[in-house]
């Protein structure tokens, strides 16, 4: 029963959130609901037993992602008035988008229930380890059959990283003052500093 | 504690569901009690360090003082700027408020004390901490004021690269551990440093990892010497400058709620927790529960966060991005694969 109540709070507010993220007419607001989409994904998630995979979403997405998003966002000088004005022009590319996704979404679920596609029978020879816990299950399938896969994408995302920041670095157009922190620690308080006893009275000479 | 309410003659839902709400209760409510006493705790050892008395007026050694600030603020005015988002405004403190609680579910307080026994339990700590920037962010913003907003900019940057190497430091103890859950963690430390001492910190691989993580956890409560997200002599009061009254004390709550999370973290992650310091039966400290061992820590390292602070000079913006970016990310990530690879060449994970 309180599965029931939590699956349909999470789910409604999810779709919610994501109509409000559509529709919010400040960007910041719209990031907000965002990530209260994300952070509701990750109650459903919970919900089928995948609390790994909710954990990392809150981490990577709310924890990361988001907050650069509000980050750029917060950044940018917004003109309110602009931006309707491009909602009329792109809404009906992004309604032709909208109804492609809908159709594959519905003829994807459409083709696995008419049971066309082989997915193979669930024999149990995969099946890792039965009571381990979600984490060392996730751990045992991604690092046997997907090791390939998952080095693959770790490299793709280095150099999407590596290129990310090639493409943006300037190299600073004026030399400043480079400080060498090691230099800095070394440096000895008595070759830096004197100290005077002078008499009372009587100034300090240098 | 379910099983006592199921006793009293209740079905499972409902004995469950009291006893859950009772649980929460059991934390949350000792737990501002301690952020009130620990803020007197904290005013008087800078006192003590700066050769002052400190709070010494209200109550028996002035003990009385954070009730009577409490008092105070509460008393006040809630104002709202004009041109700030007040919808926004408004949330930002509960959030931080919300979020320096919930994170408090997963701490195991003796052995099985704990509201939440999850296996993701650390996890769940670090998603819970990453949310906490929020509140910060969004006060920042919603304040419609120059000095809030950089404090808000400064924050977000910071919380972000230094939750990077905390996240690699947890990976370290994850591999010696085995496990996410927190009480097993913590059981996994018995006997661990020269075969008596129950605590992480003892290991030589471990003990830098320590030394990170206490300076990383400074830097993610926003303590000195990297509380540059409230540099009075720059920032007026950082994010808090337009706030007053409950709203303001809401932040101040949550954000000694969060030290004194961190602080336990550091605990339970390298100092074994509510087990008793030696695994030495012969003094009979095997009886003294645990929780006074975990909070007899805990306390310890407030009193290191506050000795920092009284210590320490503030760091400049960017030797803090350099600290957290050039020198821990690096070292932290080499001790991941040292780790690894050592406890793969001991046998450790056959």
């Amino acid at each position: 029963m309180i599965q029931t109540i939590a699956f349909y709070l999470f789910a409604v507010l999810m779709i919610a959130s994501a109509v409000m993220v559509v529709t919010a007419r400040n960007p910041v607001h719209s990031v907000l609901w965002l990530i209260l989409a994300f952070f509701n994904a990750a109650g459903l998630m919970v919900l089928v037993g995948a609390e790994f995979i909710a954990m990392l979403l809150v981490i990577v997405y709310v924890g990361a992602v988001a907050v650069l998003f509000l980050f750029v966002v917060m950044m940018l000088d917004i003109d309110f008035a602009e931006l309707r004005a491009g909602f009329i022009r792109n809404a009906p590319l992004g309604l032709v988008i909208a109804l492609i996704l809908l159709a594959e979404l519905v003829l994807g679920i459409g083709a696995y229930r008419a049971g066309t596609i082989d997915l193979g029978i669930a024999t149990g020879e995969n099946a890792v380890v039965l009571g381990a816990s979600n984490t060392a299950s996730i751990g045992a399938v991604l690092y046997s059959d997907y090791l390939f896969l998952f080095e693959a994408a770790g490299l793709i995302l280095l150099v999407a990283m590596v290129g990310a920041i090639v493409l943006t670095h300037r190299p600073p157009k004026t030399v400043r003052g480079h400080q060498n922190i090691g230099k800095q620690v070394r440096r000895d308080p008595n070759a830096a500093t004197v100290m005077k006893r002078p008499t009372v009275g009587e100034g300090v000479e240098l | 504690m379910t099983a006592f309410f199921q006793s009293l003659g209740m079905n499972y839902e409902w004995s469950w569901g009291i006893a859950t709400i009772a649980g929460i209760l059991l934390i949350a409510l000792p737990l501002m009690l301690a952020v009130a006493m620990i803020i007197y705790v904290d005013r008087k050892v800078w006192a003590a360090i700066n050769l002052r008395r400190g709070p010494n007026v209200v109550g028996p050694f002035g003990l009385l003082q954070s009730f009577a600030d409490g008092l105070k603020v509460f008393l006040q005015e809630t104002i709202i700027p004009s041109a700030a988002n007040k919808g926004i405004f408004l949330l930002a403190p509960i959030i931080t408020f919300t979020v320096a609680l919930a994170a408090w579910a997963v701490i195991p307080f003796s052995s099985g004390a704990v509201l939440a026994n999850i296996n993701v339990g650390l996890l769940y700590i670090l998603a819970v901490s990453s949310l906490s920037v929020y509140g910060v962010v969004m006060a920042g913003w919603a304040s419609n004021s120059k000095y809030p907003f950089f404090s808000a900019m400064r924050a977000a940057a910071q919380m972000i690269s230094y939750e990077v190497s905390i996240g690699f430091i947890l990976v370290c103890v994850v591999l010696y551990a085995g496990t996410f859950n927190l009480n097993e963690i913590v059981m996994s430390q018995t006997g661990h440093g020269f075969g008596i001492v129950n605590a992480y910190a003892f290991n030589l691989l471990l003990f830098p990892m320590w030394v990170m993580f206490f300076i990383s956890s400074l830097a993610e409560t926003q303590r000195v010497p990297f509380d540059l997200t409230e540099a009075e002599s720059e920032l007026v009061a950082g994010y808090q400058t337009e706030y007053s009254s409950m709203s303001f004390a809401l932040f101040w709550l949550g954000e000694y709620a969060n030290i004194l999370l961190m602080c336990s973290l550091n605990t339970l992650l390298f100092f074994g927790g509510w087990l008793p310091p030696l695994n030495i039966d012969l003094i009979p400290w095997f009886d003294i529960p645990g929780i006074v061992w975990f909070l007899l820590k805990t306390f310890f390292f407030f009193f290191m966060f506050s000795w920092v602070m009284a210590t320490v000079p503030r760091y400049r913006y960017d030797q803090l991005m350099r600290l957290g970016w050039k020198v821990f990310l690096p070292l932290s990530l080499l001790f991941v694969v040292l780790i690894s690879g050592w406890l793969m060449a001991t046998g450790h994970f056959s």
